[in-house]
């Protein structure tokens, strides 16, 4: 019989992740596998792992990882890429790590231009540890630490990372993208391998944000929480590409 | 062989880009900040990268990534800098991923004062992060001996797998002095070196995933945790034998000096002089401040040393801890001290020695 679909080799065929159900990161740790093995770059790849959910997948992937410190995932990418520049070298944060304790490092790696890839899972909560307010966690939107949920005067506004990036010259691919239907899903698979493609061509910083949901934290079942992506984290987090070039 | 004359924080980058270093990251601030920029000249030269890091946290962060990809990597930087860097420190001591970092430390917790000091000997050999993890800490007296230990860290570094310290001060990293610079590692030889850290480095690796690149700065599993600090703490107890010491006419020594780095160099000039007045002073100098040579000063024969006189450039007293921990109440221990960039003078020491046989 003709095999259609496989498990992609980038994921250790004994393990199960960790995610809980209705989680994205294991859809989109599973598109990052599938991109790495179409393209032939499993072998060469150096994952950058923030601290958060995104560090479930260390035990369960089968690229080489390293965990970074909390928000400094660009700054160890930058170590690696600079000094083996022949490795595929890309980040995995969450959006407590890349945009709030991370935020100089972010800024600063994409301003530099290093030609690495990030992936930033965007899904307006602290996942881990068990619900906080995140620098993306929307207006209204409760948090454990937001009880009477995210107020404009005392916490500010989400924080937009694409259109922040998109003020400095040196990125040279942004775009936010989802996993909340099957189109969406072939979207943010194109714009990780964009991103990848990038570096081969050694265009410099590229970024893909993923906005996706946390039904645990969220309080909402996992059908629900696709209305929430529609409703509510779309309209504060347009989908699209920000800059191509 | 050559013999130059060069400042000390020069010699500190000249010497590790000789040992095969390739790699440094770093962020501005005094009294060191002659390493990066000579480090900026120098690494291109030799196909190496310098960056400069948004901050003492990236920098560290850098030089984990890069040290991590099998790299000889360093990173230096002064008191409050290695405060924020003691996050990346901790990262690469769990992770065990070897790498060397400076401290040219200078005065008093906080910013503190630009001029030299001992003050970060407790965090230089108690706690330089989180999680109780120890490493080699050498503190040079001369430019010779900044030069001789940075080249020697990376060896140590790669040996253990562990990041190593040179703790400095201010003076050391000013002062110019002659110095004989160690021999330039081959391009081969640094190449070598890289290759043989390829089975573990995070660079990609064949997809049998057994023998992949996992750098665990932690673990999941309690049992894997105790497992990894278990292992740390056999490395750490393997280092008795790495314990280096001066011990400068303590054979007859009434009186013994403890002291290190730039103090341990003005108290040598001070026994000197005090021996010419006929008085009978000694010297004990750590040179690695961690492992501490407590043996050299246990071992001391306590019914002749009348007391002993532990000199730092540090108000509290720091070293007077493990001073105390050797002595073990058996003779009187009195300080001599300054701090807050006043650099230890020799007439001081001379003072307190006589002050003792009163
Ligand atoms: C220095 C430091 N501070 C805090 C933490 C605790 N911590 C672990 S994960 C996390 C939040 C991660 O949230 P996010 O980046 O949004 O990722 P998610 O879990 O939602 O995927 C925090 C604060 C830590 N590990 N290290």
């Amino acid at each position: 019989m003709e095999q259609i679909y496989a498990r992609t080799k980038a994921i250790q065929e004994d393990k199960v992740s960790g995610f809980c159900p209705g989680c994205m990161h294991g859809l989109v740790v599973k598109l990052i596998g599938e991109v790495l093995e179409e393209m032939d770059l499993v072998d060469k790849a150096a994952c950058c792992l923030g601290i958060g959910c995104c560090g479930l997948q260390m035990d369960y992937m089968a690229y080489d990882n390293i965990t970074s410190p909390h928000g400094r995932a660009c700054a160890v990418a930058t170590g690696i890429k600079r000094t083996n520049p022949d490795s595929l070298v890309f980040t995995y944060q969450g959006d407590g790590d890349f945009a709030s304790i991370g935020l100089a490092e972010s800024l600063s790696a994409a301003n530099r231009g290093e030609n690495i890839s990030v992936i930033f899972i965007n899904n307006g909560i602290y996942g881990m540890t068990g619900g906080q307010m995140a620098p993306t966690t929307l207006i209204g939107m409760k948090a454990t630490t937001a009880p009477g949920g995210r107020k404009a005067e005392e916490h500010g506004y989400p924080m937009h990372m694409c259109e922040i990036l998109n003020q400095l010259t040196a990125p040279v691919y942004l775009e936010r993208t989802s996993c909340n239907t099957p189109a969406n899903v072939i979207k943010t698979k194109k714009a990780i391998r964009k991103a990848f493609q990038n570096q081969l061509d050694k265009k410099g910083f590229s970024l893909v944000e993923i906005v996706t949901s946390c039904p645990t934290n969220w309080g909402l079942d996992a059908l629900k929480s696709l209305e929430f992506l529609e409703e509510k984290m779309f309209p504060e987090f347009p989908l699209g590409v920000f800059r191509d070039r | 062989m050559t013999r130059v004359f060069m400042k000390g924080c020069e010699a500190i980058a000249e010497a590790a880009v000789r040992a095969g270093c390739r790699f440094f990251a770093g962020y501005p601030i005094t009294p060191q900040n002659e390493i990066p920029e000579y480090f900026a000249r120098r690494l291109p030269e030799v196909n190496g990268t310098f960056v400069q890091g948004e901050s003492e946290v990236a920098s560290i962060s850098m030089v984990y990534g890069a040290a991590s990809a099998g790299i000889r990597a360093m990173t230096s930087s002064s008191s409050p800098g290695i405060s924020l860097k003691s996050e990346g420190i901790s990262y690469c001591a769990a992770a065990r991923i070897p790498m060397v970092y400076s401290n040219i430390s200078r005065g008093g917790p906080g910013v503190g004062a630009i001029q030299p000091a001992q003050m970060d000997y407790l965090q230089a050999t108690k706690a330089s992060g989180n999680g109780g993890f120890e490493m080699l800490v050498f503190a040079p007296s001369t430019v010779q001996e900044a030069v001789d230990m940075t080249y020697h860290a990376f060896d140590y570094a790669d040996r253990d797998r562990n990041p190593v310290l040179i703790l400095a001060d201010g003076v050391i990293g000013a002062m110019m002095e002659p110095v004989v610079l160690p021999e330039m590692k081959s391009e081969e030889e640094v190449r070598s070196i890289q290759e043989a850290k390829r089975v573990w480095a995070c660079v990609g690796h064949k997809l049998d995933y057994p023998n992949r690149a996992w750098i665990e700065p932690g673990h999941w599993q309690t049992s894997d945790m105790q497992r990894a600090n278990e292992e740390a703490a056999a490395l750490y107890k393997s280092w008795e034998k790495d314990v280096q010491v001066e011990c400068y006419q303590t054979e007859d020594a009434q009186i013994v000096i403890t002291a290190y780095g730039i103090s341990a160099r003005i108290a040598k000039s001070a026994v000197n002089l005090l021996r010419k007045e006929g008085i009978r002073a000694g010297l004990i100098r750590p040179i690695t401040v961690h492992p501490f040579p407590y043996d050299a000063i246990a071992s001391l024969d306590y019914s002749r040393v009348k007391a002993i006189l532990d000199v730092e450039m540090s108000i509290p007293a720091q070293m007077l801890q493990d001073v105390q921990l050797a002595v073990k109440d058996r003779c009187p221990i009195t300080t001599c001290l300054c701090s807050g960039g006043n650099i230890m003078g020799r007439e001081m020491i001379i003072d307190a020695v006589k002050n003792l046989l009163k």
